[in-house]
């Protein structure tokens, strides 16, 4: 007979099971499955067992190239996001006295997202551009005389436009974490003749390590996965893991498609395992 | 539909009623001492039983376009919802979800592609009223004389079919079609005449080292590849046994020399869609690039000027990239819903549609019905590159062109017999593919 407390248990994680078997789980199956096939080249797929799909993608110099592209915008994209979320976050909580005057800025900080992912993606084209504000700015204040081409269609526009998109992921776990800390601790190392930079670094970002983690994993996990903003903000420029992949679907080359995709699941997998090994949250959350 | 489906489902009981059956029981109440054959078609009793129907047609904004949709709801009193995707979700979903589309707008190479698969169902031949009048550039392959290239997969390639469920494409005239082309042009190169300098009439112009950072091309790999082909052959760069079909030697030559250029600084970006090569354009990021014959009036109305390259053929080189769509019938279409997509597809190619998309460039397959509804302005205009005997309006109504202006690459027959190869999807597309992300990412 089942336990009380494990029935209780199964019923807490229900909700979340219902959601990640059909939506994740099966699907990853499917194409996990699909990867070990082959492509007959018409959209077909021929029911063997092969590992072509997998030794294509390992042996091809294009698949360390992309990896090594999206990576890059990651890591450059994590660390503005974290050093401004972070600062904004403590900004908010410690030096903002009026707590109500906090949660308002705070709120403010969300407004981007009235709108869509897209828009406020495209709304940097008309600034950055050749002829855009910021340069017909910079030449009308004769600073230069010829339009500054690597604002826009260069990496440069990508991490702008994934800054200011996920800078938001990083601020609310960092304010959340940051809003935990007793105050009067500050308070008692201020009066033990502990200096502003010392509390900060023994005791604000310590305690801050659970909102910098969960933030990370928002923030890795979305450039990973993602290929619109840097085909559109590279001028297709630059290429991305995704936009490769779905290169692949357009002309119907499902398996290797799908190994692509098992690929990165599993690498986005371990880059989420290893934030989790450095801090653990659960711990951190339940303080 | 054989007559003996039609006997065996006019037994089945009320609600799964034939549209034949329907009629007999409509014409009795009526009194009307008619033959069933005759009665078929009669508009109002018809409307009575296909005012339900809903037709979805499927396929990229530039081919199926909302307002062609509600003109065909309008008159055939029932209802055709349009559906716009992007060319690689679109062949997809014909793929993967055939049962979600009715109508599937498709290029030549997936109807090629979609046949294979099985998803469609032929089109009988007999049944579209303007056939005769298709030209043969679909039809046989031809016109006035001139054969359509077959470089890459020519409408006419991938249009025939022995038997209505067949896989495989026949050459030559059948009974069953694969597609019926409805909208085509002829793509070139797009360019800025006051910040070029000079006229434009060789592909080779959009790799000049003078326009470095100033260029752009289009993006999606299929279809790129084939402009960028056109350039390096066009400079003398590289010779293609087929551009269409390019052997692994020839993709490996064509995406080094891009990489070349990238690296040189020579695109400013690429594009993918309509309206971001509209944007690139009318914004000075690019003047010169590859482009489609709307777009290129897309800028013009914002009062930038801009100029369709006519890259006609000389020495063995250029020409336009043609491309087609047409519509195919789903496999699972059948009984009434069958009927109003018939229905459907010769009102296409009856005219009002032929003369909306002439508006914006686009060529018509039927253009003797399309002309009944333009202007003999509008069509001296579009159709026989003549200048315009009065102002130009697009399909909304919108100005466009001044009086005396003259279409960019001449008469309709001076573009089409002109174009030298076809969109299409080559047999090492895969591994093109591979070859054109490492562009992307280089």
């Amino acid at each position: 007979m089942v336990k009380r407390s494990d029935l209780f248990g199964w019923l807490a994680v229900s909700p979340l099971l219902l959601v990640l078997i059909p939506f994740f789980v099966v699907p990853f199956l499917v194409i996990l499955a699909a990867s070990f096939m082959e492509s007959d080249g018409f959209g077909g797929m021929i029911q063997t067992f092969t590992l072509d799909n997998y030794i294509g993608v390992f042996r091809s110099r294009l698949t360390f190239d992309l990896y090594y592209e999206t990576a890059k915008f990651a890591v450059i994209t994590w660390a503005f996001a974290t050093v401004i979320g972070f600062w904004v976050s403590y900004f908010l909580v410690f030096h903002v006295k009026n707590q109500l005057l906090a949660i308002g800025l705070f709120l403010l900080c969300t407004v981007p997202f009235w709108t869509s992912n897209i828009i406020r993606m495209i709304s940097w084209i008309p600034l950055l551009g050749k002829e855009g504000l910021i340069n017909q700015g910079l030449m009308g204040a004769g600073i230069i005389d010829q339009p500054l081409a690597f604002l826009l269609f260069s990496n440069f526009a990508v991490i702008v436009a994934y800054v200011h998109q996920l800078t938001i992921f990083m601020i609310v776990p960092i304010f959340n974490s940051l809003s935990k800390i007793d105050k009067s601790l500050i308070e008692a190392a201020l009066d033990a003749g502990s200096s502003r930079f010392d509390i900060l670094r023994y005791i604000v970002l310590p305690m801050a390590k659970s909102g910098i983690a969960l933030g990370s994993i928002f923030v890795l996990s979305i450039v990973m996965g993602d290929f619109f903003v840097v085909k559109v903000m590279s001028g297709g420029g630059s290429a991305s893991v995704v936009g490769a992949l779905y290169e692949d679907v357009g002309v119907l080359q499902y398996p290797s498609a799908a190994a692509s995709a098992v690929i990165l699941t599993l690498i986005v997998v371990a880059v989420v395992f290893s934030i989790l090994r450095v801090v653990d949250i659960r711990r951190e959350i339940a303080r | 539909m054989t007559k003996n489906d039609d006997q065996s489902r006019g037994s089945k009981p009320a609600g799964a009623l034939s549209r034949r059956t329907v009629l007999k029981g409509a014409a009795a109440a009526a009194g009307a001492a008619a033959g069933s054959g005759a009665i078929t078609g009669f508009p109002t009793i018809w409307a009575q039983e296909i005012k339900d129907i809903e037709l979805t047609h499927v396929g990229v904004s530039y081919s199926v376009v909302k307002a062609i949709g509600d003109q065909a709801s309008k008159d055939l009193g029932f209802k055709v919802t349009m559906q716009n995707l992007d060319t690689s979700a679109a062949i997809n979903r014909f793929i993967t979800q055939p049962n979600s589309v009715d109508i599937a707008d498709v290029e030549g190479w997936q109807a090629k592609l979609a046949t294979r698969r099985g998803v469609l169902q032929g089109i009988e031949r007999a049944r579209i009223k303007q056939f005769d009048n298709i030209l043969p550039i679909f039809t046989r392959g031809e016109i006035e004389g001139h054969e359509i290239p077959r470089e890459g997969i020519s409408p006419y390639e991938a249009m025939y079919i022995e038997e209505k469920d067949a896989t495989e494409l026949h050459e030559g005239v059948t009974d069953w079609m694969t597609f019926l082309p409805q909208v085509y042009n002829a793509d070139s190169i797009g360019y800025r005449p006051d910040l070029v300098g000079h006229e434009v009439t060789e592909w080779k112009e959009l790799i000049d080292p003078k326009f470095a950072g100033k260029a752009a091309i289009l993006d999606v790999p299929a279809i790129g590849i084939m402009d960028a082909a056109l350039c390096f052959e066009s400079a003398g760069l590289i010779s293609y046994g087929n551009k269409g079909n390019m052997t692994r030697e020839e993709i490996d030559q064509t995406i080094d020399k891009l990489i070349e250029l990238k690296r040189a600084g020579h695109f400013r970006a690429t594009w993918t869609t309509f309206d971001q090569s509209v944007n690139l354009m009318a914004a000075g990021e690019v003047i010169i690039q590859s482009m489609w014959s709307p777009a290129v009036a897309a800028v013009r109305v914002k009062e930038v000027p801009c100029v369709y390259a006519p890259v006609n053929k000389k020495n063995g080189k250029e020409g336009y990239r043609g491309w087609c769509n047409g519509m195919a019938l789903m496999g699972h279409l059948e009984g009434k819903k069958l009927d109003a997509a018939y229905e459907y597809l010769n009102w296409y190619l009856s005219g009002w549609q032929g003369a909306f998309v002439a508006r914006y460039g686009y060529y018509s397959p039927v253009p003797s019905t399309a002309k009944e509804q333009l202007s003999p302005a509008e069509w001296a205009y579009w159709y026989e590159g003549k200048p315009a005997p009065e102002p130009i309006m697009d399909p909304y109504g919108v100005p466009m062109e001044p009086e005396g202006a003259k279409r960019d690459g001449g008469s309709f027959i001076e573009r089409v017999t002109n174009i030298s190869c076809w969109n299409t999807l080559m047999d090492e597309a895969a591994y093109m593919n591979k070859r054109w992300n490492e562009f992307k990412v280089a």
